[in-house]
């Protein structure tokens, strides 16, 4: 079976809690508040203001540029406030908040359930459509989709490559995703290729979705375009970087270079469905699965939800937070953040929730580093994180560049996988935004 | 015997010739380094602390020496004695500045601002700053993780246990700037140092309107701007919800102490202003009359 060839680590996969329950919708809500920075570069401009009425799929806030995206209406109802409101982090953020009438939809949203697989549309129609939708990556990074699908002059993509792999422990709306909307999938694939211009694809699913896997490759059939491959279930395979080198065994260089400078351009299977909704249907994109897991939850499920929607009524759904000391993720417990306001509203990256109690919740406490080296061993990278989390204590941010920070891709293995319990991801980062900072300085000197 | 004298002699032959050769090498390619730079290096404390902006003290010794103007040049551990020996000995004109002390402006104690989470992770202010708010609900407290105490050269800044906020000991603080800049909140400032450590200030830094900042701390400016309607001297200013004492202006007449709502306005080192009676019922009677 193909994998990526250093490092990596074997956490307990944990989906079982969620992994057999059906994608359930979850019900309106009655307020929601759409941050207008809920992907990666320029926050949206709002083009709604206070008072004004909205219906579901309508354009609330425009794309500022070509790095950003759309943002649309996930309920009809009447904007309330367009202000500062606390996020997940309990930082003030821009939000517009909705205040729900009804279930109107825009007109131009096709609504029927039946499957549209034919598509004639050019690439540059499909990237329009896209773009327009306001799709971004939904594995958590929110790269806007359709400047990933535009590919620069000079170069080729060769191979399209869907991320069903999930690697994070506990989470399954990926899982679902593939096992209940396959159909969608599989035509979201069939217009990514032909957005891009490549004859092959290859959907990546890790060796602990066996169903998933047989589900996808009966709904492929006969078609030799696209391919579902099997990967060893080993964490971080879900990676951009880690994906790209198990299926073509290729190395995508440190930054700034993208996938696409090997030929490779990475979806994640959410987002294919997404996008076949976007250009079959017309659906901006306004919802996406969401899990709910942990051990101490009572109901673990898997919600389609409207962005907007509060964590605390997701999690009220499964049946309310556990007793004691709480750690609520958003995302899986690798590379998942933990929330200080529960009030924060589910986003276009939030791919799930995780909710660990009791003694797990809390950190074991750290000792010396005893150069085990484990870390080393661990990363994806080929990083030293033990030298790196020294140099960030250190504040040598200029050893820390010429070692390579800017290819830390924040999978959190090094932290896993340390004996002392040392937060080693926690000083890398710093040392990365901070490296970060001192060379977009740097750049825009020149 | 003869092998003896062979070694002693082919020794010191070339003992003699590494000798003149290092002779003309030094000459050749001396360094003229101007003799004062050593003597005032003496003259600096020594602390090596980077507050002047030079990596080290004789960093600051070279600049003193070799630039005909000295006045942007500062050693403020030293202070204005240690400058005026230097510049009386350079026979320059000795810069002057009036002395700083650090000032922590966050009144955010345990009991004024309630926690509302545990931050589980590395004890840093700057990693903490950088994933979130914090373990209140105000975004611009102190965090109290000590990265101020680790930049501190000089043993002058402290975490209290009790109140969970920096504390500088005024004393011992030279005002090198060193936890200016390694407070990721910008809440420590470089403020005028009064005699025997006497201060007023406002210890809040949140941009938060006031009902935000009251729901997240008890001690915290909320941007009422009783403050600046008593102050004589155009010292406070009300900006964002936040009001600022410039210590250039401010002359400690403590009107505004008393006038704070929030307690937001710190005083140290005086007593507390009383206020005649009589002067207060008069201005209600005026009031009455105008109603």
């Amino acid at each position: 079976m193909k994998t990526f060839p250093i490092g990596g680590v074997h956490p307990s996969d944990n989906k079982q809690w969620s992994k057999g329950s059906a994608i359930e919708v979850m019900e309106l809500p009655d307020v929601v508040s759409i941050p207008l920075a809920q992907h990666i570069g320029a926050p949206a401009t709002a083009v709604v203001a206070k008072g004004d009425k909205v219906v579901t799929g309508q354009l609330i806030a425009e794309a500022a540029g070509f790095m950003s995206a759309n943002i649309h209406a996930p309920i009809s109802g009447t904007v309330t406030a367009v202000d500062m409101q606390p996020n997940g982090q309990g930082l003030r953020q821009m939000m517009i908040t909705i205040k729900r009438e009804g279930d109107e939809w825009a007109e131009s949203i096709d609504r029927s359930t039946e499957l549209v697989t034919e598509c004639n549309l050019s690439s540059k129609e499909i990237i329009e459509r896209i773009k327009a939708a306001g799709i971004v990556g939904m594995g958590g990074a929110t790269f806007p989709t359709h400047v990933k699908l535009s590919i620069p002059e000079g170069k080729k993509a060769e191979l399209l490559i869907i991320n069903g792999v999930e690697c994070e422990p506990y989470l399954t709306s990926d899982y679902r995703t593939m096992l209940e909307r396959g159909q969608m999938l599989i035509v979201g694939t069939r217009i990514l290729m032909r957005a891009i211009g490549v004859e092959r694809a290859v959907i990546g699913v890790e060796a602990n979705k066996p169903d998933a896997v047989k589900h996808l490759r009966s709904i492929v059939g006969d078609d030799k375009s696209i391919g579902v491959m099997m990967l060893k279930t080993q964490y971080p395979q879900g990676g951009e970087k880690q994906l790209i080198a198990a299926v073509m065994n290729r190395e995508v260089p440190a930054p700034p270079a993208l996938p696409i400078d090997v030929g490779a351009v990475v979806c994640n299977a959410s987002t294919a469905v997404a996008v076949y909704e976007a250009v079959q249907k017309n659906k901006p994109l306004i919802e996406r699965v969401v899990t709910v897991t942990g051990k101490s939850v009572k109901e673990p499920k898997n919600l389609l939800t409207r962005f907007g929607t509060p964590v605390s009524a997701l999690v009220e759904k499964c049946g309310g937070l556990p007793e004691g000391d709480v750690r609520v993720l958003n995302g899986g417990p690798m590379m998942g953040r933990a929330l200080c306001n529960v009030a924060m509203p589910v986003m276009k990256g939030c791919s799930g929730i995780t909710i660990i109690s009791g003694k797990e919740a809390l950190r074991g406490e750290e000792s010396a580093c005893i150069k085990c080296a484990k870390c080393v061993e661990a990363c994806p990278m080929g990083l030293e994180p033990y030298l790196l989390s020294k140099q960030a204590r250190k504040r040598a941010w200029d050893a820390m560049e010429s070692n390579d920070i800017t290819s830390c891709i924040e999978c959190g293995c090094c932290q896993f996988t340390c004996p002392a319990n040392i937060p080693l991801l926690d000083y890398v980062r710093l040392g990365k935004q901070t490296v970060m900072g001192i060379i977009r300085a740097r750049n825009a000197k020149k | 015997m003869n092998t003896l004298i062979f070694t002693i002699i082919t020794l010191f032959v070339i003992g003699v010739v590494s000798a003149l050769i290092l002779y003309f090498v030094a000459q050749k390619f001396k360094v003229e380094e101007d003799p004062r730079i050593d003597d005032v290096e003496k003259m600096l404390p020594g602390a090596n602390c980077g507050g002047c902006g030079f990596p080290g003290c004789r960093g600051l010794a070279t600049a003193l020496v070799e630039n005909e103007d000295i006045s942007s040049l500062y050693c403020s551990v030293g202070g204005d004695p240690c400058m005026g020996a230097i510049a009386a000995y350079l026979g320059k004109a000795a810069p002057k500045k009036e002395p700083m002390v650090a000032t922590i402006r966050c009144g955010g104690t345990c009991d004024k601002r309630p926690r509302t989470n545990t931050y589980l992770g590395a004890t840093s202010c700057a990693i903490a700053s950088s994933l979130y708010v914090g373990e209140t609900a105000c975004a611009y407290g102190c965090l109290g993780y000590g990265d101020c105490v680790e930049a501190c050269a000089f043993d002058a800044i402290r975490i209290n246990p009790e109140t969970g906020l920096a504390e500088v000991d005024a004393d011992k603080c030279t005002a090198c700037g060193a936890c200016v800049k390694a407070c990721p909140k910008g809440i420590i400032e470089l403020r005028k140092r009064w005699p025997k450590n006497r201060a007023i200030y406002v210890s809040c830094v949140s941009k938060d309107k006031g009902a935000v900042t009251m729901k997240a701390c008890k001690a915290g400016c909320i941007g009422c701007s009783k403050c600046l309607k008593v102050c004589e001297f155009g010292a406070i200013t009300v900006e964002n919800g936040l009001a600022y004492i410039d210590h250039t202006k401010c002359r400690l007449c403590r009107k505004c102490v008393g006038e704070c709502p929030t307690g937001a306005i710190k005083m140290i080192g005086l007593a507390p202003l009383v206020k005649k009676e009589e002067p207060k019922a008069e201005a209600a009677k005026v009031e009455n009359k105008e109603a």
